[in-house]
């Protein structure tokens, strides 16, 4: 019975888009860490992407609405900063979702560029239009915290990409 | 600083309610407020500098050589206020404050930012010898504050880091840059460093607080040996030459600042001291 409703408000937050890249939901992102029951109480655990991410507020109310209109009198939305966020927790569908609209995911692992020094290598990024590796780094930060500017020097088209953290 | 608390109801200023004190204990992972008045003391430290180091960058924003500049230097700031207001909000939960109480009602000699972040922005390569230098410290004291046995610091400092090892990465860049594009981008960078490194001695200055607090918090002069292998390596690859030149005398963590600070505040808190509670 519990197991059940934590499923059904699981789904319930899961299904919250994120505001700024509205084709991924919260759970698509990995900002969605937990659900949690306790009698008719329903925690649920949310992480910021970045620190200064202003997203956030409206990311718990949506939630707090959501479980609301599931049903859930009950509702609690925590901001938790530990373990903190990581382009590693996307989910793979999350990815295809951003390539589809537009936004190049992230390119590899957080892991991989922690390990490196001073002076940084990026890997590759496919240009989400036509598919070329042929692209570059406009500018390290973009339209929002997570993302960078980069162009397509095939179609020559720029785009915003997922950045690695 | 939001207008609105994370409950998304309007915040009236003044009007600390409980649960926006077990917000800010419960965003900083710890579920628990301030332990003592020295771990709250230090959560200014860390917060005050971070803070005026965002306002700072966001006077920027339409200014910077580059639109993609401007994008930047805002992003930066952007992360950089989100580090204060989490700083902020856990030294405010020991004596009931909120983190706007903290930003826009205490009074210069009630801040404990350094001189580093509190100099001006100068031209653009003084902005960025200055965020060369902020970031190079900030990337170090977060990555040893991560063991801190104080779980608040240890979590925002754990997000932190990998903020901040961009910031780093992009000061870099814009010296490597400018110590080697014209002879007038190199000159100004000279004269950049030589102006702002004297301030930086005083982020690695030991203090009876840090004695105090022990493991909760980074020892600054343990900073130091990391800061200086990566200035070194970085001024080699630009071919510059370390600033010669005696440090400042400093004085920030105990209320003592540099002459740019009451001008910045006079700009950051004039709305919310002429408008008590305004919101939008």
């Amino acid at each position: 019975m519990v197991t059940g409703l934590r499923e059904r408000a699981w789904e319930a937050a899961a299904a919250v888009k994120d505001p700024e890249v509205p084709v991924l939901t919260i759970e698509d992102l990995g900002v969605l860490r937990d659900v949690t029951v306790d009698g008719d109480r329903i925690r649920v655990d949310i992480t910021p992407t970045y620190s200064g991410c202003p997203a956030m507020d409206t990311i718990r109310d949506d939630v707090e609405l959501a479980l609301i209109r599931a049903g859930f009198g009950e509702v609690e939305v925590r901001l938790v900063l530990a373990p903190a966020w990581t382009t590693d927790w996307m989910t793979e569908e999350g990815k295809r979702k951003l390539t589809e609209y537009g936004i190049a995911p992230p390119s590899g692992h957080a892991a991989l560029r922690q390990a490196q020094g001073p002076v940084r290598i990026s890997l590759g990024v496919r240009c989400p239009r036509c598919g070329s590796l042929d692209t570059r780094e406009l500018s390290r930060f973009g339209s929002t915290s997570c993302k960078a500017l980069y162009e397509c020097r095939a179609c020559l088209e720029p785009f915003d990409h997922f950045k690695v953290i | 600083m939001s207008a609105h608390d994370l409950d998304g109801a309007i915040d009236p200023h003044g009007d600390v309610s409980v649960d926006e004190l077990a917000l800010a204990a419960e965003l900083a992972g710890s579920g628990e407020r301030a332990a003592s008045a020295d771990i709250a003391e230090y959560a200014l430290w860390l917060g005050d500098d971070a803070l005026i180091l965002s306002q700072q960058l966001g006077a920027w924003i339409t200014y910077a050589p580059e639109l993609e500049e401007d994008v930047a230097l805002g992003n930066i700031a952007l992360d950089l206020l989100g580090h204060a207001r989490s700083f902020l909000r856990y030294a405010g939960s020991w004596d009931g404050r909120s983190e706007d109480d903290l930003a826009y009602f205490r009074d210069e000699a009630e801040f404990r930012s350094s001189w580093l972040v509190e100099q001006p922005n100068g031209d653009f390569a003084q902005t960025i010898a200055r965020q060369f230098l902020v970031s190079t410290y900030m990337l170090e004291l977060y990555s040893a504050l991560r063991g801190s046995t104080d779980a608040t610091f240890a979590a925002i400092a754990e997000k932190a880091v990998k903020e901040v090892d961009y910031h780093r990465d992009h000061a870099v860049q814009w010296v490597l840059r400018l110590a080697g594009g014209t002879a007038e981008s190199r000159a100004r960078i000279i004269r950049a460093f030589a102006d702002v490194w004297p301030y930086a001695a005083e982020l690695f200055r030991d203090d009876e607080l840090i004695d105090r607090l022990g493991d909760a918090a980074v020892r600054p002069s343990s900073l130091q040996a990391g800061f200086d292998a990566v200035t070194e390596a970085v001024f080699a690859e630009a071919e510059l030459d370390i600033p010669a030149g005696s440090a400042s005398a400093g004085g920030g963590r105990h209320g003592s600042h540099a002459t740019g600070l009451g001008h910045l505040l006079s700009e950051m808190q004039v709305l919310a001291r002429r408008h008590p509670g305004a919101t939008w």
